[in-house]
């Protein structure tokens, strides 16, 4: 059998294992060196992906799919991991035990994310999906001193488990309909039963369980709670991996697997996008504490990249996967910032960052760079990120559409720029310098630089993301 | 001219200084005020340069440079300026270059003012120097949040509120402009009625005609997008609050620059790209000009406030530039802008100067000041002769411009330009009544403590001031720049037998 598509699942597969033994066999005092091991375990991933890209192909006789587009998302997802252990090395230091198997938990996350990335077929969907959320449901409830950071992980796992239900008993609805759990199959299929009632209610059910992941609106209810108790670094690994991961499902089951363009599949997806920037964008307004912030935020942008798959055209899709990347490094550096200043002693109420300007003036200016970024504000990267969304969307003739989200993303800057006025003018009571680790400065560091190269320089990565739509979109 | 190439040094100037400025220490007062100073002074000079060689001869877009910035999408980083856009240029580098010194003194987290100020400038110069659109319109975006900071940091008088304003204003204003944008961009790229390229060559996209009802529809979100910036009544309501509470060399900027950027990107974009649409909102683009221009002088007249009543004069005069752009013939124009051009330098010197008197009297209460030109000689003769030109003085070159203004508009709409004139008395009403208020009058020994201007204090002044009179006693050295700028569009427009004299 060709293992060959699948390398890189078995490499992140065989490093949370190895992190697991590795911690097992290592005396408890020594055990916080895993991190490190980890962040470099999981750099040499990424730079596996980039040394080995792989040539395509397929394992399992198409159950699986190794193409430009799951690549792409592996190394988003690689670099996420990447970073957030990176981001929890001191927070995995102050916890008393299982220091180990946070490390490892996040490994198998990953693997489930790459598996779904790649999944050409329902049965390695669900597993993909199973496998990424559970160790996040855990990892979720990591901080045992917290009763919110256990309540998270209950209600993660409960609703979790409601989506995932809601899922497979869409997926058995297919299955009646089409005799098949390959896409392909269930292509071609759904050609000529696309309008039985049977089709629509499981497709429905479908993109409902990972309009979940992505916490588009109405399925959005569990992210700010589970944001807010869950420790800084997991809530960033749920902000950019699971909903990038759900991107990525959902991009090769529209495109590959469901009728999208016919029936009413268009508009399903262009209420949910709609839905999800004015709700997340108008209930942002009121937060005061900043993880919520950052999760109803979310939710909105949610709501922007889903335009892309409203145009499902190849610019649509290129200009999804730049705004990706984008949203990710601007979410790490927030979630970076807010983790260091969390072990400072600092809570996550936005009024608590009062005078940040003063005690961390770097980190005040990366945070100012990454809210810049998600607020749509040049030079920072998301405002090109919103413009190739907008202008996609635009060109297909729904210029109403565009002047919505342009409309919402005006009242979103309203809310990022009440934060950014709390960090650059107020006067803290507290003028105590914070200490950033030298970790976490990095992670800042690279998000900034990131964020404004992909701003002032947009070319390269554009170029490359169109390459990857535009192999796989006919 | 072969060889010289002053747009991108002109461009990054700013943008370098404030780069390095995020490495010096703030203890190092005088070191952060030499990078400011040489940032904009280099800025200066180049754009002096370029004033000089520029070939009026040839006119058109020169000293162009290529950069390709996002290939596929047919973006490009082109710069180049023609005679509409080089003397904003060189509006913004003497504003910045006046708005250093007067900033000179500033205490508490100079580092970081000179750091966001140079940021904005450099946001302006990109506005004006970009012949791509979507570049010139990032470039617009850019200023805004450095501006928000300013104001709010460093600002006075319910400053936070005012800061939150103005950046609302300006961000919706923008959104809405950037609607347009999105629409000409998909319309450029259809085959049937565009090019069928993807493009934001502003040169390229003026050759395509566009449909008549896009032109309506496009040139009104324009109007509105833009017209935030101009201000246009009625969305002129930030204005007042944002010029006040800004720190008075962001004022400088705010009145002096950025609300040009406004009347410029209507100019070059709307009018450049619809001219059939500018065509058809002309009328209540001039009645609304009218509005701004006698309504805001009566406002003007009854503030309390010496700077609102500077704020507010601001505004009225931008009705002058309105209707010169609503008026569409090329006289008309040539004096939009340059009435841009004076009154940027006009209101930069009554910013500095309301500046300076609060800055010793620690009041701009007009009722509070009184016989100031007893111990302030110099200010007061600075301030009366921002006056002067304020109320169009023939000497000043607001007198050249608004003049130019008014034979233009009077051809189009004679009823609503004699209006509009008769607001250059009310100009002169208050202007004169604010003068004799806070400087004439008996000596109050209140003020006997105020010291004169002098030393740095005295440059802004010296600078606005000999531009206004200079180009003043000779205008041929600016408005044969601007005449050749504004010539091609306005026969464009004409070759469309739209717009000139009816």
């Amino acid at each position: 059998m060709d293992f060959s598509a699948i390398r890189l699942e078995l490499v992140a597969a065989l490093i949370a294992l190895g992190l697991l033994v590795f911690g097992l066999l290592t005396p408890r005092g020594k055990r916080e060196v895993i991190g490190y091991i980890a962040a470099a375990a999981f750099l040499g991933l990424l730079a596996l992906s980039f040394l080995a890209p792989g040539g395509g192909g397929s394992f399992q006789g198409g159950l699986y799919l190794d193409d430009p587009l799951s690549l792409f998302f592996k190394r988003l997802f690689i670099t996420a991991a990447f970073l957030v252990s990176l981001m929890s090395l001191r927070f995995a230091k102050s916890l008393e035990e299982s220091r180990s198997e946070f490390f490892s938990l996040l490994g198998f996350s990953l693997v489930g994310m790459m598996m779904l990335a790649s999944a050409n077929d329902f049965v390695s969907l669900y597993i993909g999906l199973e496998l990424m959320s559970l160790p996040l449901v855990i990892l979720t409830a990591y901080d045992r001193t917290s009763g919110k950071s256990t309540e998270a992980g209950t209600k993660y796992i409960l609703l979790s488990a409601i989506s995932s239900a809601v899922l497979l008993f869409g997926l058995s609805l297919l299955f009646g309909a089409t005799g098949s759990f390959s896409y392909s199959d269930t292509l071609k299929a759904l050609g000529s039963v696309a309008d039985d009632p049977l089709v629509v209610i499981g497709s429905i059910m479908v993109v409902a369980g990972f309009a979940f992941k992505i916490s588009a609106v109405p399925f959005h209810m569990w992210s700010p709670d589970i944001y807010e108790g869950a420790p800084a670094p997991v809530a960033a690994f749920l902000a950019v991996g699971s909903k990038a991961a759900g991107f990525a499902a959902l991009i090769r089951l529209l495109l590959f697997a469901l009728p999208a363009s016919s029936g009413d599949f268009p508009l399903l997806i262009l209420s949910l996008s709609v839905l999800s920037m004015v709700v997340g964008n108008l209930i942002a307004l009121p937060q005061t504490n900043m993880k919520r912030l950052l999760a109803y935020s979310s939710i909105a942008h949610a709501g922007y990249i889903l335009l892309g798959l409203v145009a499902a055209s190849t610019a649509g899709v290129a200009a999804m996967l730049y705004y990706l990347v984008l949203y990710l490094f601007a979410n790490v550096g927030i979630f970076a910032a807010l983790s260091a200043f969390g072990e400072a002693g600092g809570s996550s109420e936005i009024s608590s960052l009062k005078g940040m300007w003063k005690r961390s003036p770097f980190m005040a200016a990366s945070l100012l760079v990454c809210l810049l970024s998600l607020a749509g504000i040049p030079p920072a990267a998301g405002f090109i990120g919103k413009f190739y969304l907008l202008a996609e969307v635009a060109r297909q003739g729904k210029l109403w559409l565009a002047a919505l989200a342009l409309v919402m993303s005006v009242v979103s800057i309203s809310y990022y720029i009440s934060v950014i006025r709390v960090i650059v003018m107020e006067k803290a009571e507290d003028e105590s310098r914070i200490r950033v680790s030298l970790a976490n400065k990095a992670i800042l560091a690279v998000s900034v630089l990131v964020t404004l190269g992909m701003g002032v320089f947009p070319a390269p990565i554009t170029e490359w993301t169109r390459a990857i739509a535009g192999s796989i979109v006919r | 001219m072969i060889g010289f190439h002053p747009l991108p040094a002109i461009l990054l100037s700013p943008f370098v200084g404030a780069v390095l400025l995020l490495f010096v220490p703030e203890g190092r007062r005088n070191l952060i005020r030499a990078i400011a100073l040489a940032a904009a002074t280099v800025s200066l000079v180049l754009a002096v340069a370029a004033m000089i060689f520029y070939d009026r001869a040839a006119g058109g877009m020169q000293f162009v440079e290529h950069y390709s910035w996002i290939p596929s999408l047919g973006v490009h980083l082109d710069l180049g300026v023609d005679g509409l856009s080089l003397p904003l240029v060189l509006l913004t580098a003497i504003i910045i270059f006046a708005g250093v010194f007067v900033t000179w003194r500033l205490e508490s987290r100079s580092k970081e003012f000179f750091i966001y100020a140079l940021a904005l400038v450099g946001g302006v110069f990109g506005v004006f120097m970009s012949m791509d659109l979507l570049v010139l319109f990032m470039f617009i975006e850019i200023a805004v949040i450095p501006k928000y900071v300013l104001i709010s940091v460093w600002g006075s008088t319910r400053k936070e509120y005012a800061a939150m304003k103005y950046t609302m204003y300006l961000l919706s204003g923008s959104a809405v402009a950037l609607v347009a944008i999105v629409a000409i961009f998909a319309y450029a790229h259809d085959p049937a009625h565009g090019l069928g390229i993807w493009t934001f060559d502003l040169a390229a996209l003026s050759t395509i005609h566009f449909d008549p009802a896009f032109q309506k529809f496009a040139f009104f979100l324009m109007l509105l997008g833009f017209g935030v910036l101009i201000p246009i009544f009625p969305l002129h309501r930030w204005t007042p609050d944002g010029h006040s509470a800004a720190p008075t060399a962001i004022s400088m900027l705010l009145a002096g620059v950025i609300m040009k950027l406004g009347g410029y990107a209507l100019i070059r974009v709307g009018i450049g790209l619809f001219p059939e649409g500018a065509h058809f909102w002309a009328p209540l683009i001039a009645v609304l000009a009218a509005v701004n221009a006698v309504y805001i002088a009566f406002v003007a007249m009854v503030q309390k406030d010496l700077k609102f009543v500077v704020a507010n004069s601001s505004i009225s005069h931008m009705g002058f530039v309105l209707i010169g752009i609503a008026s569409l013939n090329a006289t008309s124009m040539d004096g939009a802008v340059a009435q841009m051009f004076a009154h940027g330098i006009m209101a930069a010197l009554f910013f500095a100067i309301v500046g300076l008197v609060y800055d010793k009297a620690h009041t701009r209460v007009i009722a509070d000041l009184g016989g100031l030109a007893h111990q302030m000689p110099r200010v007061s003769a600075a301030f009366l002769i921002a006056g002067l030109a304020s109320l169009g003085l023939p000497g000043m070159f607001n007198f050249v411009a608004e003049f130019t203004v008014f034979t233009g508009a009077i051809q189009v709409f004679p009823v609503l330009a004699v209006v509009a004139i008769f607001s250059v008395v009310v100009t002169a009403i208050y202007v004169l009544w604010v003068f004799q208020r806070v400087f004439f009058g008996p000596r109050n020994p209140k003020w006997d403590h105020l010291k004169d201007a002098r030393g740095v204090e005295m440059v802004p002044i010296v600078v606005l001031a000999a531009v206004l009179i200079g180009f003043g006693l000779y205008p041929r050295a600016i408005m044969d720049t601007i005449t050749g700028g504004i010539l091609p569009l306005a026969q464009h427009v004409a070759s469309l037998g739209i717009g000139g004299p009816f």
